[in-house]
């Protein structure tokens, strides 16, 4: 169960080798956290997490999901849950792409929508469901600045983030009321493996800073977070710039 | 089903065949702290046949069982069953039979005991024990084994309980006699072992429902423990208001407020007509919506300062009436919303005699924090009760309440956990919201036992709630 201040003693994140999700879980286990599932596609890395959780003290467990295969999401979720009440889902899975090539490759293009979207809306839906039978619990779900509003150097990418953020600010709103508390994490450049080599953007954050901004959401049961929280105020100017104007813009 | 609760008709209709209970809804529950809500289906049984009849559905696989829950005063997660059923047991309130010469009476479990002086006053008779609202029931007060005032002298309530019946997993109901296994894992056992269905309760004899209150200043914490460990024992009821915001060498400054019922011949004239009214008076309830942060370390330190400043140094005797000595706060209904949406976390403590220095270190370490706490008490236990989750043990209790939303309030009680449970001491389970699991059974040295009492009286996990899932209890 969460205790007052909102942090979960047993945690499952979707992407279990993300980063942001990763910083996430050491937070929460410094604090009392006890249990973590961490769904990834099976690799060194993901076992490597899981073993660094281990050494803190958390009962670490991989389990095997793709996010592509939607099919088998049911499956591979409904064993984790049967395993015992999970206080708090992380959906942190996502892929960048590579913008330029994603153009001319429309396959590889799809395949960034699939999995940042039509991988996430089954995923999620799963997790709604069976966090909803338990009647408690946290979905956090990492959506992106580039979601708010698509730009050219990155739409593919955004536009798939745009689908995933009016999807879980839906599902938060279907939840309301359940015990189910959906939360909407919009961090704007984070350094990391994700996006090494490349052009730093302004206002860059850490994993450990979203981490922190998690906690905090979760302690006051956020509906939205972004980080930093001053993204809210650029990103609501922005959105209302005129286009011919925000596509001369240097972003 | 009959057959079971005939035995305790003291209604006929109440034993009728079971209709469907009322089901009222799924919604988010929260305890009185308004922290951490799950959603639970609130059912409102309406006979002890329907309740029984609940139990009973109850052991399936997939079900998330059910809870027991009164007046919601319980500050944490103990009425909370998310994705279970939580019954409001306040529809089943009718006191039964009070015997007034020898000062018993037989209830409900679902009786307040706001009803219970309602109806006893005018007798000549008062509940033994009570916290520090009367908005309590009496199952949700042997549930906790609350303490008053007056634990220093009388002990928690459910020694004062003779008795109680208790509808167990099996759906049957059973008379628990004090001095049982069952009575004693019951008493304090946060609901965990059944339904309390009804209680006998032993009373206290009084002459009006006046107080006359002793009240004087404690300049320092030690001031205060030394005042308290000297004077305590003449007085029936004692508890000491503290300013934990004070720091240097007004650290643990006070206001001791002390008395006991007053005699007929105290009380001024024209209440002698009817010594025995019992007449709280009440304000208009919170609002609705209080912005969070209202009370952060500015206004929560000037209103200690004041309420420190306004007590009389010395006063002796003065009359006040029931309601303002004991239940200040039931004034104003609501008052747990003036934290805003946020809640407030209470932290209530208590370490063994010869552990002062333990005590003292934790008051420094929230006065240095500037913890922005204005309902905190210091309070003085007598002997330890009977009941194996039961949380008073004889030494020092401290509660406060703190507002949930302070950043790193979570990680900072946790090192104070560590200390309590390093001096011997104990948390109230009652009042927690956030305690970890692992500290619980040395705080509880009898949790092992009460863990196989449940498992061998409810195998299939019928009794549970978000408190017992947190703490694996």
């Amino acid at each position: 169960m969460k205790d007052a201040f909102g942090t979960p003693q047993s945690l499952l994140v979707l992407g279990g080798t993300s980063e942001i999700a990763l910083a996430t879980a050491r937070r929460l286990v410094a604090r009392r956290t006890r249990t973590v599932w961490l769904a990834g596609r099976p690799s060194p890395a993901l076992d490597r997490a899981a073993a660094e959780l281990r050494d803190m003290g958390a009962d670490a467990r991989t389990v095997a999901f793709d996010a592509l295969d939607s099919e088998a999401h049911e499956v591979t979720l409904g064993k984790v849950f049967a395993e015992g009440d999970i206080d708090m889902v992380l959906m942190a899975f996502g892929i960048l792409g590579d913008q330029a090539r994603d153009e001319d490759e429309p396959l590889s293009a799809v395949r960034v929508a699939q999995t940042n979207y039509t991988g996430a809306v089954s995923a999620g839906l799963i997790c709604a469901r069976a966090l909803q039978s338990q009647g408690h619990g946290s979905l956090v779900v990492l959506s992106s600045v580039a979601g708010e509003r698509a730009r050219r150097s990155n739409f593919i990418y955004g536009s798939s983030k745009a689908g995933l953020d009016a999807f879980a600010q839906g599902l938060g709103d279907a939840l309301h009321g359940t015990g189910v508390h959906v939360m909407v994490v919009r961090p704007g450049f984070v350094r990391s493996k994700m996006t090494k080599g490349m052009a730093e953007a302004p206002m860059a954050t850490t994993p450990e800073a979203v981490a922190l901004a998690i906690e905090t959401g979760l302690r006051r049961r956020s509906e939205t977070v972004w980080v930093p929280g001053a993204l809210r105020l650029v990103m609501s100017a922005l959105r209302h710039v005129p286009r011919p104007v925000f596509r001369r813009l240097p972003v | 089903m009959g057959d079971t609760v005939a035995f305790m008709a003291a209604d006929p209709a109440r034993t009728t065949a079971p209709a469907p209970s009322v089901v009222l809804d799924t919604v988010p529950v929260t305890g009185w702290g308004r922290t951490a809500p799950t959603a639970a289906r609130i059912v409102r049984p309406r006979s002890y046949a329907e309740a029984a009849a609940l139990v009973r559905a109850g052991g399936t696989p997939g079900h998330r069982g059910h809870i027991a829950r009164g007046l919601g005063r319980a500050y944490g997660d103990a009425a909370q069953n998310a994705g279970g059923s939580v019954l409001d047991m306040t529809g089943l309130d009718r006191v039964h039979a009070i015997d007034a010469s020898g000062g018993t009476v037989l209830c409900d479990a679902g009786v307040s005991l706001h009803h219970l002086m309602e109806v006893l006053l005018p007798l000549g008779w008062f509940v033994p024990v009570t916290p520090g609202t009367r908005y309590v029931t009496v199952g949700g007060a042997i549930g906790a084994d609350i303490h008053g005032k007056n634990h220093h002298v009388s002990g928690s309530f459910s020694r004062h309980v003779l008795a109680l019946e208790l509808l167990t997993a099996d759906g049957e109901v059973r008379i628990v006699e004090r001095g049982s296994e069952l009575f004693d894992a019951t008493a304090g056992g946060m609901g965990l072992t059944g339904i309390i269905l009804t209680a006998t309760v032993q009373l206290l004899p009084v002459e009006t429902s006046f107080m006359s209150v002793d009240t004087e200043r404690a300049s320092d914490l030690d001031d205060l423990m030394a005042r308290l460990t000297a004077t305590d024992d003449r007085y029936r009821y004692s508890v000491a208001w503290i300013d934990l915001l004070a720091r240097g060498t007004s650290m643990g400054r006070s206001v001791l407020t002390r008395g006991d019922h007053a005699p007929l011949d105290a009380v001024p004239p024209r209440a002698r007509r009817a010594p025995l009214t019992f007449r709280p008076g009440q304000l208009p309830a919170a609002p609705a919506f209080v912005p969070e942060g209202l009370l952060g370390r500015t206004t929560v330190g000037l209103f200690n300062e004041l309420w420190y400043r306004k007590a009389p140094a010395s006063r002796v005797g003065q009359i006040q009436k029931l309601s303002t000595f004991f239940h200040p706060l039931d004034g104003v209904p609501h008052w747990n919303r003036v934290y805003g949406r946020g809640g407030f976390v209470q932290y209530q403590f208590v370490v063994g005699h010869g552990k002062e220095e333990a005590l003292r270190h934790i008051v420094q370490r929230i006065s240095e924090r500037r913890c922005p706490s204005f309902l905190a008490v210091l309070k003085r236990f007598g002997d330890g009760d009977p009941g194996w989750l039961s949380f008073p043990v004889p030494g020092w209790t401290l509660a406060l309440d703190i507002p949930a939303n302070l950043p790193g309030l979570g990680s900072f009680l946790d090192e104070l956990d560590e200390e309590v449970a390093a001096a011997g001491g104990r948390i109230y389970l009652a009042k927690d919201s956030r305690l970890r699991p692992e500290l619980l059974s040395a705080m509880y040295p009898r949790l092992d036992e009460f863990r196989a009492l449940r498992e061998r009286l409810d195998p299939h996990g019928v009794f549970r709630s978000d408190l017992s899932r947190r703490l694996g209890l």
